[in-house]
């Protein structure tokens, strides 16, 4: 399989260039554009963009779920999370000494009355250990609650409600002060990453272009399963699942894989947005929070490969604007958006260009348009 | 095809477009200050009164003149309640606007995710809402209550009263469980037997309490079972309670309270997270003859905070800020720590005679004083205020009356562990 064929149109592949152009070079800009220059980016800009970048991953996670699957999950927030506090909790260590107290504990810990740091935190010394665990840790809940709501044969909007009140119960749980994991307060504060001082622009490239290359590399992953026998029937358990399972294949076994892919995925995006964000808190996994992301999704246009991402940059780009520029009217703004793109736009702003197309030639299309795999098929 | 992906490249090109020329010309006239509350989500209800408090001030400035001799520029931002945004509006105000000094936060989780970028930047916040302390940023001013400006001249009140037993309620965050460790420490120095302090003690592995008092979740509404508790605690006649219950979960507890019988003359019940803005939102006949302990009642009889109120009512009806709600506006404490901020600033500044938040900071840590409507107002070396504390019952509209006033306490962050 040669690259192209991974993706559907030259259109799509333009995007794809356009994103790894913009990672390589906004950090180039940061390095060799002087301050004060047009050109310059700001470590603060690019840590911003680096932000969006972890959105996008995660949007495209749901997107996998949702747009592909059927399943709309609205706790994608519970696994982001998840990985953002297995990175945080390297970070947290990393401080050292340098906290409130002076002590190689962190701050809440000593608050606590801990004196030597709990088991389960001892292996978050290794980064590469906290970068796996931002993994395996969403992975290993996606497991189990997917195993158990997929056999049961969950769907539709109980599986919906169900993961809603899995990332609420999750937040409750470490809003808790006993929890070791910093209640409200959550982890803040970071000193080192890497044996990098936090704040050296270096780091804040480095993230950038991590996050970057988990964007490129999700989406080059995500595409070539999509093309793959597995996304014909990941498509077709979305359509019709009574049919694919009766045509013998185990769509309980599809559905946990994906389930699990999507929130490992959600993870990582989660891990590399800690640092960019520097504050990682439990209202990070409040429901609310969850339904986001399917706002980012559907105004890109979900079950397109592209459209979460221009979705998730689009909104929070808006979000970061109009937070500034018009506080006190931009939720008014925003939600004027979601209404506009619910209404009139029900593929999204990607599905805007065949939208216009169809509308114009007064052809009808038969398939879905958003669905670009099945139309080239 | 191949316009969709000219339609990218222009967002893209946008957006990096938008963010650069953002930095705008900067007036030479004028100084930028930054405001970063929420005015959106969980904390607008509270936190917009600090903005529409802040907007006043400098109104009032400007129009004597200004700081320096320049006009205060206010750059609104909204943090929406969401943490990382709050440490996002940060960074913006200071690396895109240049903002000389940012007046922000209300919850603690807010303040502790911008601190880092404050300490980043060398620039400087002033955060006006009463805290548990534990913390003294060299980049952060608080002019905030801390716990020994509030939770321990309250107590002390309580034990002057005659109460003898204590019950310790509140949300389960950093602030009530600091709080009321302190207070717990503080009881038993005074000889208030353990057994006399209610709400549970928890304790780690060597038997030392880590956390004392009864703890409900955010936006907790079942409180049956915790006022029969405290029915039972309160039975004896000479117990009360200490409430740091946050925002609406306090009208389920105070109305199951009432409900249960349990009268204020009985067991009086003092809340440290009600002020007169709150009442907005609160039942207050339910909290009648409760107490408040903060640095400012809105009734406060004085000159000063007359014109105050005056000033800011006037204010209200000529401003044409959008979403400034001007119906039935009270001021309270928070309103009147963010007015004594801006203030403190400019005397500050005139006293460094320049606006870099750096010396700024050290003129504020040499001492300067503001006349406020809450009385007059210290700054201190250890970044805090020496304030005026008042105790005040709650009425029937949502004032508080004035028992007790202290004059002249100093700010303390650093208090666990110093009662013996």
């Amino acid at each position: 399989m040669n690259r192209n064929s991974l993706f559907d149109s030259k259109a799509e592949l333009g995007l794809v260039w356009s994103l790894l152009a913009f990672v390589l070079v906004l950090p180039i800009l940061n390095m060799v554009a002087p301050e004060g220059s047009f050109l310059h980016v700001s470590s603060f800009q690019l840590s911003v963009w680096g932000k969006y970048l972890c959105y996008a991953v995660l949007a495209v996670s749901l997107n996998f779920l949702w747009g592909y699957t059927g399943l709309l999950c609205l706790g994608q927030c519970l696994f982001f999370a998840l990985g953002g506090y297995a990175f945080g909790m390297y970070l947290m260590l990393m401080i050292g000494d340098l906290g409130g107290y002076k002590s190689s504990l962190p701050d809440f810990m000593i608050f606590l009355g801990y004196s030597e740091l709990p088991m389960y935190w001892k292996p978050f010394y290794s980064p590469y250990f906290a970068l796996f665990a931002a993994m395996w840790v969403p992975g290993l809940v996606a497991f189990l609650f997917g195993l158990l709501a997929f056999r049961s044969r969950i769907k539709g909007v109980y599986f919906s409600i169900l993961t809603q009140a899995l990332t609420y119960a999750a937040a409750l749980l470490f809003f808790r002060n006993d929890f070791t994991f910093g209640g409200n307060n959550g982890f803040t504060d970071f000193k080192f990453i890497f044996g990098q001082e936090f704040y050296d622009p270096s780091v804040a490239r480095g993230l950038f272009w991590g996050s970057g290359a988990l964007l490129l590399g999700v989406y080059v992953l995500l595409a070539w399963l999509l093309k793959s026998k597995f996304g014909l029937v990941q498509r077709a358990i979305r359509d019709s699942e009574n049919r694919v399972r009766f045509s013998g294949y185990s769509t309980t076994h599809y559905k946990v894989f994906i389930f699990v892919l999507s929130a490992m995925i959600a993870g990582l995006a989660g891990a590399l947005y800690v640092p960019q964000a520097g504050i990682i808190n439990p209202s990070e996994m409040w429901p609310t929070k969850g339904l986001d992301i399917v706002v980012w999704v559907a105004v890109g246009g979900r079950g397109s490969k592209f459209g979460p991402i221009i979705g998730a940059i689009l909104i929070n780009l808006l979000k970061s604007y109009t937070t500034r520029e018009y506080p006190e009217s931009w939720l008014l703004i925003l939600g004027f958006v979601f209404l506009f793109v619910v209404l009139f736009m029900p593929n999204g702003v990607v599905g805007l260009w065949d939208q216009l197309k169809e509308r114009f030639s007064k052809k009808r299309s038969a398939s879905d348009p958003g669905d670009e795999i099945l139309k080239s098929n | 095809m191949k316009k969709r992906s000219s339609i990218l490249r222009y967002t893209l090109a946008v957006g990096v477009g938008a963010v650069l020329a953002s930095q705008s010309l900067q007036a030479k006239e004028s100084v930028k200050v930054g405001v970063l509350h929420s005015l959106s989500g969980t904390m607008a209800i509270s936190e917009t009164s600090l903005r529409d408090v802040l907007l006043f001030t400098f109104d009032e400035i400007n129009a004597n003149g200004g700081v320096l001799g320049k006009k205060i520029e206010p750059i609104v931002v909204d943090g929406a309640s969401d943490w990382p945004l709050f440490a996002e509006k940060a960074e913006q105000l200071l690396v895109k606007d240049n903002v000389s000094v940012t007046f922000g936060c209300w919850t603690s989780v807010s303040r502790k995710s911008v601190l880092p970028v404050y300490e980043k930047h060398n620039s400087l916040l002033f955060y006006p809402v009463q805290y548990e302390g534990e913390e003294m940023s060299p980049n952060i001013f608080y002019t905030a209550e801390a716990v020994n400006q509030q939770a321990i001249p309250a107590v002390d009140f309580l034990l002057e009263e005659g109460y003898k037993k204590f019950y310790l309620i509140g949300t389960d965050y950093v602030y009530p469980q600091t709080t009321n460790l302190v207070l717990f420490e503080y009881l038993k120095s005074k000889g208030i037997p353990v057994q006399n302090i209610g709400g549970g003690l928890r304790k780690d592995s060597k038997g030392a309490v880590i956390s004392a008092g009864n703890y409900t979740p955010f936006g907790h509404s079942d409180f049956q079972q915790i006022i029969s508790e405290i029915s039972k605690f309160a039975a004896s006649g000479d117990a009360c309670v200490i409430n740091t219950i946050n925002g609406d979960s306090n009208v389920p507890f105070f109305k199951e309270f009432a409900a249960s019988g349990l009268k204020s003359e009985d067991c009086p019940v003092v809340s440290f997270s009600i002020s007169e803005d709150e009442f907005r939102s609160l039942p207050s006949k339910d909290l009648v003859g409760h107490l408040g302990c903060w640095t400012y009642f809105m009734s406060i009889d004085s000159p000063t905070n007359k014109k105050f109120k005056a000033d800011f009512q006037t204010w209200l009806t000529k401003t044409n800020v959008p979403g400034i709600v001007k119906e039935g506006r009270v001021t309270c404490s928070p309103m009147v720590l963010s007015y004594n901020g801006v203030y403190l600033w400019k005397a500050a500044v005139e006293k460094a005679g320049t606006f870099d938040p750096v010396k700024v900071m050290e003129a504020l840590k040499s001492g300067v004083s503001f006349d406020g409507p809450g009385g007059t107002v210290t700054s201190q070396k250890n970044h805090h205020l020496t304030k005026t504390v008042y105790i005040g019952e709650t009425l029937e509209n949502g004032q508080f009356e004035v028992v007790e006033t202290l004059k002249d306490v100093v700010g303390e962050p650093f208090l666990k562990g110093t009662f013996k």
